[in-house]
């Protein structure tokens, strides 16, 4: 250690001399072994749980396997599907209404649209899908015709309805409630001088809202409409209530003949995991389209990265195979 | 003497309690620039939005072009115009705002499109050539593909001052258009204001660079407390003033 030292010097000097060549020292990465121990923790944990997932005979995977993919599954998959896009378009389309009444001049829209709010985030999803399954018992029949007059044409209302659209009505009159907070945060979240840049270039008020605002307040409704459209997905289980064949409802049915309670769940399971993955990677490019001109640069897309990931690693791969030489200025590393 | 482009007669303004215009009179001639200086608070900013109408005024009339802005006349009533034909008003009168408002989600081209497109209909062809010239006229011909946030300020309020031109107003209104720029951006904006002097296009600015008055103004304006204290030449108003509270005014800013 001391060989380079020249005795009138006792200790190493802190800072390389002036004249030292900055690219001759090598940085050594400080070793964290906490971490390393940490890590080692967690994957035995994983392990252990992984084999039990794998060997414990309970979940039957045999019946998993066996089930999964049956007709009577995947039509209850579609039917989960269905429930869930149409409450979450008609629920949205309802709640951006709603948003844009409270936040309209007229105190009349106002009101109403706050206390539809107010009512219908306060009664839970399964006590109004209940009411809703009984609508033909609050009015027998629905019709067409002036308000408090006569009525031109009507129709039972079960007939109408029926079980399925009285799921979609009671989700959809639920959902909106909440996409109209949403689409509201949202739009409070876009600065007030665009709309006045806006209207202070003439734009045609819809187009104002259209072209300006929402696209802008997309960007603070997305992740929370990403969560509640996740929640809906998953909400739609609560529908087995009404007798409805979606994946809940037909898992039940299936378990409750066979007795093989576990892998049915566990193919419930897999199935809304899938659908909720799904819906999260279609919401990371749904948000990527309207992050558009937010940043100077876009964030890479997953693929970009793992592209990019792969060339690092092969760039380093092939600096290892080269002879550890010093860096010629300019030189190119093979 | 030209034309009057914008009449502003007795005109008056409160916010609750707060009065910020309080009987403001002043002509603009078609082709001049009209440089309105004033303490914070003053109510120069809401005088200028009360030319567009982006604040209504609560008593008195304001005029561009011999067309009442807001309202129209009936015998010696004013009825109240529509938001549709504000709208419409409002296509005759560029704006520029201090902090560009620019639309960050759309490319400078398209900002520059929008209005002339779904305002004045004009075909989207006719528009770019429009819109590509402008952005030519302030410099800034290769951004057109740019988001706003890719630019600088002083890049940002030229094109804001394109996107107003876009819609060939009769008249421009600039509030405080270099007041959120870093001073070495201020130049470059002044100089496209400048140009824009020469060429005759008829502009009301409000701003504290006195230089910039000195410069380009026809007619300086001092306001202050929702009043025009004084108003001439820059000459006059600014190396002469006749009130005190002009003097006291300049004395603080020069």
């Amino acid at each position: 250690m001391t060989t380079a030292a020249p005795d009138t010097a006792p200790a190493a000097p802190r800072v390389p001399p002036a004249t030292a060549d900055p690219a001759a020292f090598k940085v050594v990465p400080a070793r964290h072994p906490a971490r390393w121990a940490g890590a080692a923790a967690v994957l035995v944990l994983v392990a252990q749980f992984t084999h039990g997932l794998a060997t414990n005979p309970v979940w039957e995977w045999r019946v998993f396997g066996d089930y999964v993919l049956s007709e009577t599954i995947v039509q209850a998959v579609w039917v989960t599907l269905q429930l869930t896009a149409y409450a979450t378009v008609l629920g949205f389309l309802l709640g951006t209404v709603l948003a844009f009444m409270r936040l309209s001049h007229s105190p009349v829209l106002q009101t109403v649209a706050w206390t539809y709010i107010w009512v219908f985030r306060s009664i839970p999803m399964i006590v109004q899908l209940v009411f809703w399954f009984n609508l033909s018992a609050l009015y027998e029949r629905l019709g067409i015709g002036i308000p408090f007059g006569p009525v031109f044409w009507s129709v039972d209302s079960d007939s109408l309805i029926g079980t399925i659209g009285a799921a979609v009505i009671g989700l959809t009159l639920h959902q909106a409630a909440y996409a109209a907070e949403i689409v509201r945060g949202g739009v409070l979240s876009v600065d007030s001088g665009q709309r006045e840049a806006a209207a202070a270039l003439g734009i045609p008020r819809l187009r104002q809202i259209r072209r300006i605002v929402l696209p802008q307040a997309m960007r603070a409704i997305l992740p929370t409409a990403g969560n509640e459209i996740i929640g809906l997905l998953k909400g739609t289980s609560v529908v087995y209530v009404m007798a409805i064949g979606e994946l809940f409802y037909q898992v039940q049915v299936v378990y409750g003949r066979n007795g093989r309670v576990i892998p049915l769940l566990l193919v419930a399971t897999a199935w809304y995991v899938l659908l909720t993955s799904l819906l999260s990677v279609a919401q990371y490019y749904v948000e990527r389209r309207y992050a558009r001109g937010a940043d100077r640069t876009p964030p890479p897309t997953p693929l970009q990265r793992a592209r990019r990931f792969l060339r690092d690693l092969r760039a380093a791969a092939a600096r290892r195979e080269a002879p550890v030489t010093a860096l010629h200025p300019g030189g190119e590393s093979r | 003497m030209n034309d009057v482009m914008v009449d502003v007669r007795g005109v008056h303004k409160s916010f609750g309690p707060l009065q910020v215009l309080r009987g403001v009179d002043l002509t603009v001639r078609a082709g001049e620039v009209t440089v309105i200086l004033g303490p914070s608070g003053s109510g120069k900013s809401t005088l200028l939005r009360t030319i567009n109408h982006l604040e209504k005024v609560d008593s008195g009339w304001i005029s561009i072009d011999g067309e009442l802005i807001g309202y129209r006349r009936a015998g010696n009533k004013l009825h109240e115009l529509k938001e549709r034909d504000v709208l419409k008003q409002r296509t005759h009168i560029g704006f520029v705002f201090q902090n560009f408002n620019l639309f960050p989600h759309l490319t400078v081209l398209d900002n520059l499109l929008e209005a002339p497109v779904s305002a004045l209909r004009r075909p989207k062809k006719e528009a770019e050539a429009t819109a590509r010239r402008l952005l030519d006229r302030v410099g800034l011909a290769d951004k057109a593909d740019a988001y706003p946030r890719q630019l600088s300020g002083g890049q940002q309020q030229r094109v804001a001052i394109a996107r107003a031109l876009a819609l060939e107003p009769k008249v421009l209104l600039f509030d405080e258009p270099t007041s959120a720029l870093d001073p070495e951006l201020v130049g470059e904006v002044l100089d496209v204001i400048k140009d824009l002097a020469r060429t005759g296009t008829t502009m009301i600015v409000v701003t504290h660079e006195i230089g910039f008055a000195r410069e380009v103004a026809d007619t300086v304006v001092f306001m202050d407390d929702g009043t025009v204290v004084e108003q001439g030449p820059p000459a006059a108003v600014l190396d002469d003033p006749q009130r005190e509270r002009t003097r006291a005014f300049l004395a603080k800013v020069l």
